[in-house]
């Protein structure tokens, strides 16, 4: 363990893209999630961000947390800049202009931005086949204005305007499926990832911008603010999503599925439920109802992955047998 | 030798934008501005303008793309009106502050409810406060001459601005007229490469769009108001500039028959033709009246326009918006409040008129001059008047 921790480091680049010195709360999974993430890539990026904490904490005129260039116009709006940055960059490429090469182009949100309001541009932006990558780092709530629902909020967690009361248990809607909604553009590439998971976080942003035209990674971020938890186990809260099931790990390349992680069983959600206080209020009857719809949508992407796996061995053994046919 | 076509004037915008060599276009299809931006995906498609050409999901997406490619340092250009251009509200906001230099068309169209698709100004007046540098165009012609003019402007160096250029929808937009083109050379010659100072650029990253805590705000908005109002000098001399290279002059406020005048009518947009004909048959008839047209819309042209008006004791502000609740039109607003601390100030009328694309005719700028006279005169029990209304 100790070797590890020493050999860990050596891995990733020295080079801070997101530097410290911004004012996340403590134990920020989103700030964690998004240093991985540009850590993850060089310097040569452009990043469109999305009003909302990230943009909030790492910003204040005249400073900036950023090391790379960094433009903030609006909360809905930072797939269509990116369209504008890429199309920009693409003419003055081919018209001469002295613009460095390889340049790539990030738009970031939260998952307000991502699945409310910003959920339009990111559709056009991803149908237009921008060469861009898109990178919601999802809190599961609007934190920036104070944990309002939004409609990635999941199933039974109580935010300020979803509150558990007599008459309710929080949130009624089960969680948007926006990283289905973005493997529905049939673009090259999308992906879940979450910070306790750092190297494959790290991996799928970097396959995501090196792969041409638009990619979308959605990041499961611990809010421990808003998530009624402990701020020292946000690591632990992002691997238990994975390992309950509540928050797959996979990618879509080129439409085919892929699962990140063997979990030969999954843990039951109560162990991730329990640990966060936006739950608390659940009776046994409202987790079951989130087990059961949690193995199912585990299910639906495993079958997805599985049958491509299938799929692609029969393939080859059609082909096999064509090819000897001739 | 610039040549004289007869054309339709989207088209010839679209045409003036091609002589611009933007790099990026990103824009979506309303009605009147349609024309416009369908010639220039046209342009591209044929590959007579060598453009990224951005076919946005919505005119929200069309500003913000247009705020990227500008940041980017590329020259941009979109185009919307009404409805588009409320929906882009938000994002027009944003590109006068961030010193963006994006150039846009307004094809004017009445904003719903009911449902208008023709002219008026209602959505000019609802972009008036956004920061940006807008002209106001009468005809095919001045329209060309301030697309490019408007490139220049935007893009120079103590600038650094957003610019509008509105023309009336359908009364300009879908009409053909005689136009003179500059030649590329020419144009390629008065039109400097677009070089945005500090664009988002990994070899030299800034940072674009911080928020401001009170402690600063202040100061950033004063620095705009600043930048704009500077800007007026300099609006001034590229007209002249362009006068010098393509020989045809524009005024922040142009006048016709309007020095010494005792009436004066001040129009904006394509109206203002057929109120010319108004003055001058008017003026045939011996009477002391003129016309002023205002151009610059934003920066507002206050030591112009007190000019224009020194020795008139009657100004009849036609407006083709209505300020719901208002004092009066909206611009009669701001030109009453230009003459409020002078000593010699003309009596200001304010009528409204030419409501979703309803006619005004020489008759009725006739009818209005006489009107706004004998108001001037007498009194009304009206702070203004909607021309023509049936009650
Ligand atoms: C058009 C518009 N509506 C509302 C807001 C207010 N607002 C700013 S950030 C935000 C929530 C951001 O939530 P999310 O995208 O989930 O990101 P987070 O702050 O949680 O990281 C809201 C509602 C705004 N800035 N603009």
């Amino acid at each position: 363990m100790e070797k590890y921790a020493v050999y860990v480091p050596r891995l990733i680049k020295k080079r801070e893209n997101f530097a410290p010195g911004h004012r996340a709360c403590i134990g920020c999974g989103e700030a964690l999630a998004v240093r991985m993430a540009f850590k993850a890539l060089d310097n040569n990026v452009i990043v469109a961000n999305a009003t909302g904490c990230i943009e909030i904490v790492a910003s204040q005129l005249p400073f900036t947390t950023w090391h790379l260039p960094w433009i903030h116009t609006l909360f809905e709006n930072p797939a269509a800049v990116a369209s504008g940055i890429e199309a920009g960059y693409k003419a003055m490429k081919r018209k001469g202009m002295a613009v460095p090469e390889n340049t790539k182009v990030v738009a970031i949100g939260g998952d307000g931005a991502t699945s409310d309001i910003g959920l339009q541009a990111i559709s056009g932006a991803l149908e237009r086949g921008h060469d861009f990558t898109y990178i919601c780092f999802d809190n599961e709530a609007y934190m920036n204005t104070g944990i309002q629902r939004s409609s990635a909020t999941p199933f039974g967690a109580a935010t300020t305007t979803s509150p558990a009361g007599k008459h309710s248990f929080g949130q009624f809607t089960w969680k948007k499926n926006m990283p289905e909604i973005a493997a529905a553009h049939n673009i090259p590439y999308v992906a879940t990832a979450t910070h306790g998971y750092p190297f494959d976080l790290m991996a799928k942003v970097r396959k995501a911008a090196d792969t041409p035209g638009p990619a979308y990674v959605h990041i499961l971020s611990v809010c421990p603010t808003g998530w009624r938890s402990a701020t020292d186990t946000v690591n632990r809260q992002s691997r238990l999503a994975v390992q309950t099931g509540v928050f797959p790990l996979y990618e879509v390349e080129n439409g085919v599925y892929k699962m990140s992680i063997d979990l030969p069983k999954l843990r039951p959600v109560k162990d991730y439920l329990k640990i966060q206080g936006r739950f608390r209020h659940l009776s046994d009857d409202l987790i079951q109802q989130i087990q059961d719809r949690v193995e199912l949508e585990y299910q639906k992407i495993l079958e997805k992955a599985n049958n491509v796996t299938k799929r692609a061995k029969s393939k080859s053994k059609t082909g096999a047998a064509k090819a000897s046919a001739r | 030798m610039a040549t004289r076509v007869g054309i339709e004037v989207s088209i010839a915008i679209a045409d003036a934008v091609k002589l611009a060599n933007p790099d990026v276009i990103a824009a979506y299809p309303i009605t009147p501005q349609t024309h416009i931006v369908e010639h220039l995906a046209e342009l591209v498609a044929n590959g007579e303008l060598d453009a990224e050409y951005v076919p946005v999901e919505s005119e929200h997406s069309a500003m913000s793309a247009c705020l990227g490619s500008a940041a980017a340092g590329a020259r941009t250009f979109t185009a919307t009106a009404s409805q588009g251009l409320a929906l882009m509200n938000e994002v027009v906001y944003v590109a006068a502050p961030m010193r963006l230099p994006i150039v846009m068309a307004i094809a004017n169209r009445a904003l719903s409810a009911p449902l208008s698709i023709w002219c008026d100004h209602s959505d000019m007046m609802s972009v008036r406060d956004t920061g940006w540098i807008q002209i106001i165009a009468e005809n095919g012609q001045q329209c060309v001459d301030n697309i490019i003019c408007a490139f220049r402007i935007g893009e120079d160096q103590r600038v650094l601005l957003p610019v509008m250029v509105h023309l009336d929808g359908f009364n300009l937009t879908h009409v053909i007229e005689p136009i003179e083109f500059p030649e590329q050379s020419e144009v390629d010659k008065f039109l400097p490469p677009c070089k945005f100072p500090l664009p988002l650029n990994p070899d030299n990253p800034v940072a674009m769009g911080d928020f401001a805590p009170p402690v600063i705000f202040t100061e950033a908005k004063w620095a705009q108001e600043m930048n704009i109002r500077a800007s007026k000098k300099v609006v001034l001399e590229i007209w002249d500039k362009y006068n010098k290279a393509f020989g045809r002059q524009y005024y922040a406020v142009e006048k016709h028959h309007s020095d010494g005048a005792k009436v004066v009518l001040m129009t904006m947009g394509a109206v203002g033709e057929t109120a010319s004909v108004a003055i001058d048959e008017l003026v045939a008839e011996g009477q002391d009246v003129g016309q002023i047209r205002l151009r610059l819309w934003r920066p507002f042209p206050l030591e112009e326009l007190r000019e224009a008006v020194k020795d008139a004791e009657v100004l009849i502000v036609l407006d083709r918006a209505i300020s719901y609740g208002g004092p009066c039109g909206p611009v009669a607003s701001e030109v009453k409040a230009a003459f409020y601390d002078q000593a010699k100030r003309p009596k200001v009328v304010s009528f409204v008129g030419g409501l979703g694309g309803r006619d005004i005719t020489v008759a009725g700028f006739k009818d209005m001059v006489k009107k706004g006279t004998e108001i001037a005169r007498t009194g009304s029990k009206n702070e203004y008047e909607i021309y023509g209304v049936r009650e």
